[in-house]
This record gives C-alpha cells, structure tokens and sequence, in this order.
C-alpha cells in the first residue's frame, strides 16, 4: 500500500475500507487489460513487421475489417446459426438417448451389466475419428455433422447420467418408499430431482465435447455452412484474417456458453437448490 | 451389438463395401498388424501424441504454478487463458497449415497449444485449493519460500495437475486423430483413415477405429491409474 493511502487510512478508516475493496476489484481488471493489449500490440508489431507476409499474419485493422464485413454480409450469422443449430439438435437427440438409458442403467443391474460393454468400448473413441466412415455412410452435410455431435455429447451425458441416478442417497429411496410413494411418483419427486445436478454437469460437459466436435467435423466434412467450414475455406483461399476472425467468434460463443448459460443455469437449478455438492452432507 | 451389427450386414441393405462384416474388420486387423502397417501409423501417433502432449505439460504447469503463485501474473493472463480455453483445438489446425506448413512440426505444436490450456487451468486451480493453513503452520515453522513451494505447494496441488494431465491426454489424443487428418501427415492413425476414405476400404477405418479406441483407453487407464496410485493415493489425498 502506498504511503499516501495510509495517510488516508489515519483520517478516514471507513472510507479507505470501501477504496481497498474497490482497488481488490479494479487491479486484476487493470492488469488483464494491459496484458490483453500488450498481447494485442505485440501482434500488431510481429504483423506489420513483415517477417511473414501480411497474407498470413494480418494486423489487426485487417482482421477487424473481415470481421466487420462478414457481419455487414450477414454471411457470418448463417454460418453460426448453422454451427449451433446443428449443436443443438445433436444435443437433442444426445439427451433423448443418454436419459433413459442412463436412468435405467442407475436403476436396473441387468440395463447396467446390458449397456456397460458398449459404452466401454465407444467412449473411449474420439468422435472426429469417425467423420471420414461417416461420410462414407451419409455423404457430406447436415446428417453427417449432427451424427458426430450426437456421438461426441451422447456419452459424457450418458456416464453422467448413470452415475448421478447411481450415487442417489439410497435413505431418500427409502424413505420415499416407507412413505407409500408408487413409482412414478419416487420417480418424480426423488430420483429425477436428485438425479438432475448431475444431469446438468453432464450437459455442460457434453456441449464442450458437442463444441469440439461440431467445429471439427465442419472441418472434415465441410458442409455449405458453418464456423468450422468458414475456417477450412478461408485456408484455401490464404485468408487468413478471415480464420482469424473466425476464431474470435467461435472463442466469444465458446465463453458466453461457459460463463454466462451454463453458470445461470447452475445457480437457477444446482446452486438454488443446494445440491452442488449432490446433497451429500 | 455385436450381432445388431452382423445381422444388418448380412440383410443386405447396405452395399458390403461399405458395411463390412465384423469377420472382415479383424481380418484387416490382423493383417495390417502383420504387415506392419497399423504398427508404423500407431508409433507415428504416439510419438506426435508424447512430444505434443510434453511439451502442453512443461508449459501449462509452469504457467499454472506461476498463475496460482504470483498475483499480477494471474491477473494479466486469467482473461486470456479463459478467452482461449473453450475455443476447440482442432479450429487452429488450418491456420497451422497456414503458419508451420503441413507435417510433424505442425500437428506437434497444434496438440501442445490444444492441451497446454487444460493443464495451465488445473494447475492454476490445484494451487488455489492449497489450504492457507498448511501454508501458515510451514511459515510458523520457519520454512524458507522455496521448501514452502516444494514441500508444501506442489504436493498440494498435485491432484489436480494429475488430473489436467490426465483430460489433457486425453483431449491431446482426441484432437491428434482430427490433427493427422487435416495436416496429411505421412504416417498415422488418423491419416490411415482419412486415406481409406479414398478407396473406400472401410474395414481399414474400423479397424483403425478400434485401434484409436483401444491405445486412448489403454493411455487413460494404465497410465495414470498407476501413476496416481504412486503418488497422491498413496499420501493419503484421494481414495482410489
């Protein structure tokens, strides 16, 4: 602390509390910002310098104004609502899958010793590594992209599933049953509640790998539209401040997705509900 | 499965090229492992998989202490760590085309910045979990900085950089078979099955297939099973 803000603590202690507790929040800002436009100048520096062609490494002006103009064009909406609408149904279906199953294989042993091998056997897989068969099968498009999501997200959410419904309190089963409460009503009131924490980690997860996944088989499957396809044609064309551009954006959504959605979620469900810890206590 | 599978192969309405029978898919495992061939393209993969993932690990653990150690460096690079973490690895993968060329270097360099991000961000969280308190009773006893650092800090954070390094393996190799076939690599498990493609061999791929699945497990379950059993099982800091 400086010499001049102790002068302040001696006069005014209560103020200089809030000012300290200000300068906790202000700092770490400061110092992110400045690191942020270091990074930024060093980059502008390295670009203009002509070490490698501006082609390849373009400044930032560059970079801004391809971003800028994908926006006036609209073209980089369509290829983001087409990124995310096939996140999104491969989601879907994911959870249309990974639910039950994943109920019945908390619930039954025999859905369990069932459905163990095969997810022992596929999750180890990568999703990527399917995408040329894939393609083989369904040809380049919509169904081959949102079947890899599917895999990549199905998984996680499914293993997430089963262990949540598995680890339930087995006290609170009990107790369910003791009171009389048939079973689509310890369904509703015990086991879906305390199974959705776990659920709801599984999705966040899920959307990583579906993230991840989509981005790539865009990539190897290049359909008409996409973040993943914008990146592989801007490679052809050696453009590469469209890349670039396009990297920023797939970065924004990536962090909206984690900060923002799925933090409210969890506070709005897990948090609210004082299950973040699974109700263990 | 097993038989879901042969039995929508022997209905006949998928064109066998394209659908081969299980039988087919092992006997083009056993012989592209005689011949040499799936051993060559596994190495290739594991050595890009063991530089790669090295040099994510010296990195991200070396940034993730600093960051959990030292104020102003958690500050300045916690924004640009989290900005960059969620952003797939494999989007890079033609911008390194564009920057390093096509072949090792590239697939290598792409596997370290896709990993470095994981371990950096469970590095950095395992020190934060170290507890004020150990910190506190080695400072009481007179311990210098750096046997407060080696003694206390780093086995305390161990759990959690075995685990960055465990996902980060495990994404390493995810984003490596992806890698292989964006850069046409000479050799490799993923350019194995992105050249099939051409040729339609699609008992090659599965094949491949069920390799990449059995080495990915293997690396996750052999590997740092042993390896978290001789170090924080064994101290007492994780059940097993």
């Amino acid at each position: 602390m400086t010499v001049a803000s102790q002068q302040v603590a001696a006069i005014e202690p209560k103020a200089n509390a809030t000012v300290r507790s200000r300068r906790r929040r202000v700092v770490p800002f400061v110092r992110g910002a400045i690191a942020i436009a270091v990074l930024l100048a060093a980059w502008e520096y390295f670009a203009r310098s002509g070490i490698f062609s501006q082609a390849i490494t373009p400044p930032l002006e560059t970079i801004a104004s391809a971003l800028i103009a994908m926006v006036a064009d609209g073209s980089i909406f369509k290829h983001t609502l087409a990124t995310m609408l096939r996140v999104a149904i491969g989601l879907v279906i994911a959870l249309a899958i990974a639910i039950p199953l994943g109920m019945l294989m908390g619930r039954h042993a025999t859905w369990e010793r069932i459905l163990r091998p095969p997810l022992a056997v596929l999750m180890p897989i990568p999703s990527l590594a399917w995408v040329p068969l894939v393609v083989l099968w369904f040809g380049i498009g919509n169904v081959a992209t949102v079947l890899i999501v599917v895999y990549a997200s199905t998984f996680s959410l499914l293993y997430n599933v089963w262990m949540g419904v598995k680890t339930i309190n087995s006290i609170w089963v009990r107790a369910a049953q003791a009171m009389n409460a048939e079973r689509t009503r310890l369904f509703t009131h015990v086991i879906w509640p305390a199974a959705l924490p776990s659920i709801i980690t599984g999705i966040r997860l899920a959307f990583g790998r579906a993230w991840i996944a989509v981005i790539g088989g865009e990539l190897l499957a290049s359909p008409q539209w996409g973040l993943g396809k914008l990146i592989f044609d801007a490679k052809e064309y050696l453009n590469a401040d469209v890349m670039l551009a396009a990297l920023v954006v797939i970065g924004v959504i990536g962090l909206f997705f984690e900060r923002v959605v799925f933090q409210l979620l969890e506070r709005a469900t897990v948090n609210r509900w004082g299950m973040a810890n699974g109700g263990q206590r | 499965m097993a038989i879901a599978w042969q039995a929508a192969v022997w209905s006949g309405t998928f064109p066998a090229k394209l659908f081969p029978s299980l039988a087919t898919v092992a006997d083009t495992f056993v012989r592209l492992t005689l011949n040499g061939t799936m051993l060559v393209a596994a190495a290739a993969t594991l050595f890009r998989l063991l530089f790669g993932f090295l040099l994510a690990a010296v990195a991200g653990i070396v940034i993730g202490l600093l960051m959990g150690r030292v104020q102003w460096i958690e500050d300045a690079l916690l924004p640009i760590v989290s900005f960059m973490y969620p952003i797939p690895g494999i989007a890079y993968a033609p911008l390194f085309v564009l920057w390093f060329g096509l072949g090792d270097v590239p697939a290598i360099l792409l596997v370290a910045a896709a990993t470095s991000f994981t371990v950096i961000i469970n590095t950095w969280k395992g020190v934060k979990s170290v507890k004020a308190v150990w910190i506190r009773s080695a400072q009481a006893m007179g311990a210098s900085e750096r046997a407060i650092f080696a003694k206390v800090v780093l086995p305390g954070a161990l759990p959690y950089v075995l685990t960055g390094l465990r996902l980060g393996l495990a994404s390493a190799w995810r984003i490596l078979v992806a890698v292989e076939m964006l850069m046409s690599v000479t050799r490799g498990l993923g350019w194995l099955i992105f050249g099939s493609q051409q040729f339609l061999n699609t008992d090659v791929m599965l094949a491949t297939i069920a390799v990449i699945g059995i080495v990915g497990m293997l690396l996750e379950r052999q590997v740092f099973v042993r390896l978290e059993r001789a170090t924080v099982v064994r101290w007492g800091m994780m059940s097993s």
